[in-house]
Parts: C-alpha cells; sequence; structure tokens
C-alpha cells in the first residue's frame, strides 16, 4: 500500500523541528509500524539523505524502547500494544499518518523521534529496589505471597517504562509509572518495609523532575500498552500520605 | 535506602503543600467541604417549596445558628471564614498545578487526541474559574444585594422570587449550576483517586457516588430558577 507520512525532524535538541512530507510505496499490510520506518529510511539511505532516528530494541513489545504518538495517539490505534507490534494492517492504501515524538519537558528530543527518557530511570533510582542483598533466587514457597497480591504484582511490574503514560497525558504527569514502579514492590511482603520511604522517595523524585500533576484524567492508562490501571495511581497517593503523616521523607535519586 | 526523618511540626503543611501531591491533596480536602456546603445549600434552598414563611424563617436560623453561646451572625462568619479559606485554597491549588502542567509540556503536539477524556474532565478548570465569577455575583445579589433591583434583607423569599422572574437572572444561575454539575461529577470522583480511597469491592461506587450527588445538587439547585420562571413558585 501507499501511505502518506508526516514525520518530525528535528537535527539536535536545541534546534527548532517540523514536520516533513514523505511518500511511501509498496508498504506490505503485514509489517509492523517500525518496518515501515526501516523500509522509509533504507529509501532515504539510498537517496543519500539523512535517515530518521528513532528508538527500537526487542521490537517485540518488552523493551520499552520504542514509542512515538502516530495521529495523536502513544503507540497508535490499536490498544494494549507498543509501537513495534502495530501493524501496517492498521492503516489503509492511501492514509496520511502523522509522527511525533513523545513531548514533555522531562523528556528532551535527542534527534527526530528519539527522546531521552533518563528521568523515568533517576525515579526509580530513588526507590525502584529492595535495598538488602537478596543473593540467588530463594526457594519458592519460602516467603508465603498471597496469589491474589502476586498476581497484581505482576500486573504492576508489566510496566515496560516507555513513556506512553506521560504522552499523551494532558499534563505530562508521570504518575503511572511512578505508580507502577512504587506499586510492584509496595504490594509484596520484600518491598513493605520499605514501603512509605519508597512511596515518599520517588513521589519527590518525580515531582524533581519536570513532569505535570495527576488530573484523573485516565488518558495514560487508555494508551498503555500493558494496561496499566489508574487503581495504582490511588494506591501510591495512599502510601505518600501515609507516609507524610508518619513524617517520612524519601531519599531522591 | 537511607531515610530522613521529620517530627511533625507547624510546617509539616508547608511541607505538603510544597510537593504537587500534596496540592492535590489539599484541592481534595478542601473540595470535600466545597461540596458538603453545596449540598447542604441545595437542601436548604428547597425550603422555597414550603412557602415564604418556612424559608424565611430557615434563613433567619442561619443568621441565628450558634445562639445563645455565640453572638448573633457570629455561628454564620465562623462558617463563612471555614468557606473563604477552602474557596482560597482549592483556587490557589488548581493555578498553581495549572501553570506547573503548563510547564511541564513546553513544546505542544501538532496533534494529540483524546482516547476516553470526557466534557467534564476537559473543563474542569474553565467551569472552576467561571463558578469563581458566579460565586462572586450571587454574593452580591442574594447577600449583599447590590446587584439586585429590588432586595429587602427582611424577606429572602421575596428575593428570590422577583430575581427568578427575570429569565436572563435565572438562565445565568441555571447554567452556572450546570457547571458546577460537571464539575462535581469529575471532582467527586477523583477526590476518591487523589486521597487513595482505592479497594477492588468499592471502586465501582465511586462512579455511582459522583453520577448521583452531582445529578442530585444540581437538579436541587436548578429547581427553583425553573419553579419561578413556570409560575410553579410565586
Amino acid at each position: 500500500m501507499r501511505l502518506h507520512l508526516q514525520i518530525w525532524r528535528q537535527e539536535n535538541p536545541s534546534a527548532s523541528g517540523n514536520l516533513v512530507k514523505y511518500t511511501l510505496d509498496d508498504v506490505s499490510e503485514d509489517s509492523s509500524f517500525l518496518e515501515m520506518l526501516d523500509l522509509l529510511n533504507e529509501q532515504l539511505v539510498g537517496k543519500g539523505e539523512v535517515p530518521v532516528v528513532f528508538d527500537h530494541d526487542c521490537r517485540e513489545g518488552i523493551c520499552g524502547s520504542c514509542g512515538v504518538m502516530i495521529n495523536g495517539l502513544a503507540h497508535g490505534p490499536s490498544a494494549r500494544t507498543a509501537t513495534c507490534q502495530l501493524h501496517m494492517r492498521t492503516f489503509k492504501d492511501g492514509d496520511t499518518i502523522q509522527i511525533e515524538p513523545w513531548r514533555s519537558a522531562a523528556f528532551p528530543v535527542i534527534r527526530d523521534l528519539m527522546v531521552d527518557r533518563s528521568s523515568m530511570d533517576r525515579i526509580v533510582q530513588a526507590g525502584g529496589f529492595i535495598s538488602v542483598r537478596t543473593g540467588s533466587a530463594p526457594e519458592a514457597n519460602l516467603i508465603p505471597v498471597p496469589k491474589g497480591d502476586s498476581d497484581e504484582a505482576f500486573d504492576a511490574a508489566a510496566c515496560i517504562g516507555c513513556g506512553a503514560c506521560v504522552a499523551q497525558c494532558p499534563n505530562g504527569a508521570a504518575q503511572l509509572f511512578t505508580a507502577a514502579k512504587v506499586g510492584h514492590l509496595n504490594i509484596l511482603p520484600q518491598g513493605r518495609p520499605e514501603r512509605y520511604e519508597r512511596a515518599a522517595g520517588m513521589v519527590a523524585q518525580m515531582e524533581a523532575e519536570s513532569f505535570g500533576s495527576c488530573s484523573n484524567y485516565r488518558e495514560c492508562e487508555a494508551v498503555c500498552p500493558k494496561g496499566i490501571s489508574v487503581d495504582w495511581i490511588a494506591r501510591m497517593n495512599r502510601d505518600f500520605l501515609v507516609a507524610r503523616l508518619k513524617g517520612i521523607q524519601g531519599k531522591t535519586a | 535506602m537511607e531515610m530522613v526523618s521529620t517530627s511533625r511540626s507547624a510546617n509539616w503543611f508547608l511541607a505538603l503543600y510544597s510537593s504537587a501531591l500534596g496540592k492535590k491533596t489539599v484541592m481534595a480536602l478542601t473540595g470535600i467541604v466545597l461540596f458538603g456546603f453545596v449540598f447542604m445549600h441545595m437542601a436548604g434552598n428547597l425550603k422555597v417549596f414550603m412557602g415564604a414563611e418556612a424559608f424565611n424563617h430557615y434563613a433567619e436560623f442561619l443568621r441565628a445558628a450558634g445562639e445563645p453561646i455565640l453572638p448573633h451572625g457570629a455561628g454564620l462568619w465562623m462558617f463563612r471564614l471555614v468557606l473563604l479559606t477552602s474557596v482560597t485554597l482549592h483556587i490557589t491549588a488548581a493555578t498553581q498545578l495549572t501553570l506547573l502542567n503548563r510547564r511541564a509540556r513546553p513544546v505542544a503536539y501538532v496533534r494529540r487526541d483524546a482516547v476516553q477524556l470526557g466534557y467534564a474532565e476537559r473543563t474542569m478548570r474553565w467551569s472552576g474559574y467561571l463558578m469563581g465569577i458566579y460565586i462572586i455575583y450571587h454574593l452580591l445579589h442574594f447577600t449583599v444585594g447590590s446587584a439586585h433591583p429590588s432586595f429587602s434583607a427582611a424577606n429572602p423569599y421575596g428575593n428570590v422570587i422577583s430575581a427568578f422572574q427575570a429569565w436572563p437572572v435565572s438562565m445565568i444561575y441555571i447554567v452556572a449550576n450546570l457547571l458546577l454539575g460537571m464539575h462535581l461529577y469529575h471532582g467527586l470522583w477523583s477526590l476518591f483517586q487523589t486521597l487513595g480511597c482505592n479497594h477492588p469491592r468499592y471502586n465501582s461506587w465511586r462512579r455511582v457516588f459522583a453520577i448521583t450527588f452531582s445529578v442530585v445538587v444540581t437538579a436541587g439547585f436548578l429547581s427553583v430558577p425553573i419553579a419561578v420562571l413556570t409560575g410553579l413558585v410565586s
């Protein structure tokens, strides 16, 4: 099929970018969105032009590297998929597709569609871990974990840190990411001793980065490729408030 | 992980408020106070259907509340002080968070679609600020009386009837209360989320609560100007 692409091109973080139009022919319906961009880049390189820079790694929806705004939606129109899992059969011959990078003060554009998401790494560094050495994997039933808790912890731990929640949020808030990273540990016995320090520290780090604040719009939940629920945000808020009432302040990264 | 523990102090509130999540908490708590007020206000307004005597007696009761322990009007002023503090904190926190959110996305998207964002959520800020303006008009209209052409402090019932018989005035109140209803629809759900009131067993009731009370409050308030306009109450 033939596609009309409008892709954000920006040479470096301080340059001002703009949408550039490309027409791409012979795109297979069975190819992925990233393979479609590969095809475009092959042609650009063949013509001696600079290829479009975009982040990608595993191309199977588990690494969290890829992610662009596709026609105004983070990771495009399909629910619960990362950009790499989006198939070109979602589009029709002759469609115009607008592609922009995540836009957030906390995610500066490096080049074209690639942004710097190290602000999210610093949130994890502020408490997204258990601070005792646990050695090698213990015997599985040594610490009893209720089935419900373990399933829920997995739901939150499914967060791949792609940043779609921040990108889609009208406020540019990182609440869903931070809540998932707080929540998957806080619900388990191994994470519980540091529950309040973790919530306080990670919220403080989140606020020290240039993210916005949560207005409970739930746009994040709608575009999350892992379908992480905003219920985690309420749990994080509760842990944050209890930490404040106890006078516990976490350490930022 | 190292931790810094601070004892609770007079600065505790300021420390909480300095955080964006703390500001949201303040918005939720003051929102509860303001919701409690509009609910009582709405319930009190329905006295208009019981006639002039009942309504005026109720209005006088509000001024005399707390007597004889408190002097005349003192209870009312204490109540007003709580409301004024709440509304000031609510608007200040909302404004500060709005400015923060603007800074969080310095370069706008060429296109960003809404996935499930509803009209009430989208207009939260504007419904809030417009109601702020409306409250000032409302106070000048029915409390101070300077925006009322035939105001009589001794006859609140008469003030209501003569005001709402003019349809432009009724329209202002109807539009303002529809905005209030939308604001409550998102706010009454949102406050549970902000305060961390979350449990799988009760989560679906939070939306039911928000819908029920936003509809009840709005319908209650709208009933008065509509009843006057239609001649049901005169």
